[in-house]
């Protein structure tokens, strides 16, 4: 049994309301915050290692470091509840079952940055979830935990749900910024960063639930001991939402240790690949990161088994790794086409684009009619360079990261998958009525030479 | 950080753009100081407009690559940055055209730019002074790889002089700067997102207030043009002569190019610089009112000032200027004083592009006719 810091109180029934949630040990974290310096509360968090579990893996100790403190401007800690990468569900869960493990986690975090406005902003699909929050602030409230004076220490703080509407890009800290501010969510062109300039020009930290959640932790048990549990950088422990073709999709709570086989194959986590497929890919960190085929997915170009934490998922770079992203992971057995897999992502990232930069607006959507055309037996093979090409050209040259997240999972199913695109174009009526399966992937794991 | 002892900052920056070395201040972007230096160095600016505060970042022909980020930090910047957004540092190095990169990414951004463009540039009014017909000969390349249909869009009338063509907009967002900071309530924006996201007026509302008419000044394309010139003429049979008139709009400052063709005033614009910007006049923009713009059109409302000053290279000044120095004939002194031996004078035989006809004479296209030995009668006079 590995630890569960964030989830093992989930299923106490009751614990969505504030009394149970008290009664099981909630809200000590601010009892113990209030008595110490902010200061001190940044550094147990440095000292914890915990990484940006939206995504991005950024060290939280020092995102919360580089926070501006200007003489007589007021600072903002934002929740980025914008949960929308494909794949990803972790937060919805958390905030779900238990609201007040996020809301101790913002008030800790709100003390230790000096914001007394936090707001959480929440994508526009999880109306329900936004209702439970809203509750669960007027608890904390009711309770001295919120509003002036916050348990007699002097600390003042108010919280605020905003709904967004939803967008993805809003899911990008500066286009939430925007959104937050009631204007278009385009990102903003950085720098100032929101450390510096964030919402209404104030110095601002956006951190995801998740994040924020497992400082509750960190506080109760102290940085050090949080950062004994996992390996290396990857400290604590990481929600993963598992989905696609295994038997037992849902939310996992691990410690970083096991490995990426364990994570799919044991009973204790996704229970296998149901009626007795084999697998042939996984997107382990939510759609854009990139895919990898089985033989990757377990083992390294080393030849190391592969463990579920940031180091080892992103070991071998882009040319044979992926990355941990927000912890979606898409699981896809052999019945599963890539090209058809890769056309549903790229229409889903030009569907989102902002369209305010010319790479992302434009790019995505040549990807998109690329990939529908090979889909659907029209493609020419020159179309698979072009592709390669046009992902090349938007990686690295837009304003926001969607730009590269669109690029990637385009680049990692032709560098991965190339075979399959080729006998997509070769045999265009073959490849309508059945699935290229795992002609190359399946028995021999075959491991490409790295660069 | 605030402990750190800081050391006075100095007065200038040196930043070296393409091995050339400029002092500049502190603040000034990579691109201003590239356009300080001039030629070749400048990168291309699509979105960027130095007069719309907030403006630059969108468009990525601007992108450079950092070689050196400054003096205290020399490493290099990971990505190509957005020179119109990105300001100079003490020391800096960066690689326009000298970078294996840029011309690369640069010609990728152009050929994203033009996937949905109509390229309709033959019945465009934006043909010769559009920046994105010049950066595709600059920095694209010939063909395009696009073969699926292009977006399009509903022409679309927004208030009685300017008309929308959302299908050939590039969305740099300049047009909504210029709704947001001249004019005095804001009107339109973008609706919608990706590539299928258009500048609106939020349910085709008009546009009426003095200002609008700076949209089409500042629109680097042919997506908003002047109804009141709209397939009147080409720019480039017309002469820019500058202008002024006192202007009763105390916001207006009443110099502008008249765009003529004999006496006749065709258009009204704001003065512009050679990067394509309304200038300035002591500081203050030189925008113009739409009375000055769209209702002034007789020689008799202005004050002509002289031939507005149009770069050599711009198709604009073509056949309009007479050459004072006419080049010597090479020929003879290549081949050391002896006269060459023609075996036939092709002006002799064909009334075609006769070298005794002066182009720059006539105040129209030139015409088969005007090669004749005996002009035709009636053809002076049908300007």
């Amino acid at each position: 049994m590995s630890i569960k810091l964030l989830l093992d109180k989930a299923h106490v029934p009751g614990i969505r309301g504030f009394e149970v949630y008290r009664r099981e040990g909630g809200y000590r974290s601010v009892e113990k915050a209030l008595k110490m310096q902010p200061a001190d509360i940044v550094e147990e968090v440095k000292k914890s290692g915990l990484r940006g579990r939206g995504g991005a893996g950024f060290p939280t100790g020092m995102k919360w470091s580089f926070i501006a403190k200007p003489e007589g401007v007021p600072r903002h800690l934002v929740c980025n509840a914008d949960e929308s990468e494909p794949g990803t569900f972790k937060d919805r869960y958390l905030m779900e079952f238990i609201p007040h493990l996020l809301i101790e986690g913002m008030i800790v975090s709100s003390f230790a940055l000096g914001s007394n406005t936090s707001y959480i902003y929440i994508r526009g699909e999880y109306d329900w979830v936004s209702d439970i929050l809203e509750e669960a602030i007027a608890e904390a409230r009711k309770n001295g935990f919120l509003g002036k004076n916050i348990q007699g220490s002097g600390f003042d703080c108010e919280m605020y749900v905003h709904r967004g509407a939803g967008a993805y890009i809003c899911g990008e800290e500066t286009a939430l910024i925007e959104s937050l501010e009631g204007k278009r969510g385009n990102p903003r062109i950085k720098p100032p960063f929101p450390a510096i300039q964030g919402v209404w020009a104030r110095p601002t930290v956006v951190n995801n639930v998740e994040t924020l959640a497992a400082v509750v932790p960190i506080l109760n048990m102290g940085g050090e001991e949080y950062a004994k549990i996992g390996v290396g950088k990857s400290t604590g422990t990481k929600l993963i939402s598992a989905c696609g073709n295994i038997n037992k999709p849902g939310i996992y709570e691990i410690d970083m240790t096991i490995s990426v086989e364990e994570f799919i194959f044991s009973d204790e986590y996704c229970g296998g690949i149901p009626n007795g497929k084999r697998l042939k890919a996984c997107i382990p960190g939510g759609s854009s990161v990139p895919i990898l085929p089985a033989n990757l997915l377990l083992t390294t170009a080393k030849g190391e088994k592969r463990l579920m934490n940031y180091e080892s998922l992103s070991d071998g770079g882009f040319a044979t790794g992926t990355m941990m992203g927000s912890g979606g992971f898409i699981v896809l057995d052999e019945d599963q086409c890539v090209v058809k897999h890769t056309y549903t992502l790229a229409r889903f990232y030009r569907h989102e684009s902002c369209g305010q930069c010319s790479p992302c607006r434009e790019g995505t959507g040549w990807m998109e009619k690329i990939l529908k055309s090979i889909e659907e037996g029209k493609g020419k093979m020159s179309d698979i360079d072009l592709l390669w090409d046009i992902q090349r050209r938007i990686e690295g040259n837009t304003i926001c990261p969607l730009g590269d997240a669109a690029a990637w999972p385009v680049a990692a199913a032709i560098r991965h998958f190339r075979d399959e695109f080729e006998w997509h174009v070769n045999n265009p009526e073959l490849s309508q009525k059945e699935n290229y399966g795992l002609r190359h992937y399946a028995d021999e794991l075959h491991v490409p030479v790295t660069a | 950080m605030a402990e750190e002892v800081k050391a006075a900052p100095p007065a200038t920056f040196k930043v070296t753009i393409d091995n050339i070395t400029i002092d500049v201040k502190p603040g000034t972007s990579i691109l201003n100081a590239a356009r300080q230096i001039g030629g070749d160095v400048t990168p291309p600016a699509m979105c960027y407009y130095s007069k719309l505060e907030g403006s630059g970042g969108k468009c990525r022909t601007c992108l450079v690559e950092v070689a050196a980020g400054s003096t205290a930090d020399p490493r290099p910047m990971p990505k190509l940055v957005a020179s119109c957004r990105t300001n100079v540092m003490d020391g800096m190095i960066v690689k326009n055209m000298t970078s294996e990169k840029v011309p690369d990414a640069r010609a990728g951004v152009v050929e994203f730019l033009l996937l949905n463009h109509p390229l309709d540039c033959p019945i465009c009014d934006q043909a010769g002074e559009c920046h994105l017909q010049d950066l595709g000969y600059d920095h694209g390349k010939a063909g395009t790889r696009y073969q699926f249909s292009r977006r399009t869009f509903a022409r679309e009338d927004i208030g009685p002089y300017i008309q929308l063509h959302m299908t050939r907009c590039i969305l740099c967002y300049r047009c909504t700067y210029v709704a947001d900071q001249i004019t005095d309530k804001r009107v339109h924006g973008i609706v919608d997102r990706g590539d299928h996201a258009a500048i609106s007026t939020y349910i085709s509302k008009a546009i009426d207030n003095d200002f609008s008419g700076n949209m089409i000044d500042v629109c680097p394309v042919g997506a908003l043009t002047d109804k009141t010139f709209r397939f009147k003429n080409r720019v480039w049979f017309t002469k820019p002569v500058d202008a002024h008139r006192n202007c009763e709009n105390p916001k207006c400052c009443g110099k502008a190019t008249l765009w003529l063709r004999g006496d006749e005033v065709f258009r009204v614009t704001a003065r512009k610089d050679e990067w394509g910007e309304v200038q300035s006049y002591d500081g203050k923009v030189g925008w113009i009112c739409n009375t000055c713009r769209f209702d002034k059109k007789e020689t008799k409302d202005w004050t002509i000032e002289g031939v507005t000053n149009i770069s050599r290279h711009s198709v604009i000044g073509a056949n309009k200027y007479k050459v004072l120095d006419v080049p010597g004939e090479t020929v003879s002194k290549v081949m050391g004083g002896r006269a060459p031996k023609l075996l036939m004078d092709i002006h002799n035989v064909s009334g075609v592009n006769n070298p005794d006809i002066d182009l720059s004479d006539l105040q129209r296209p030139a015409h088969s006719g005007d090669f004749k030995k005996d002009p035709e009668p009636g053809l002076e006079s049908k300007n």
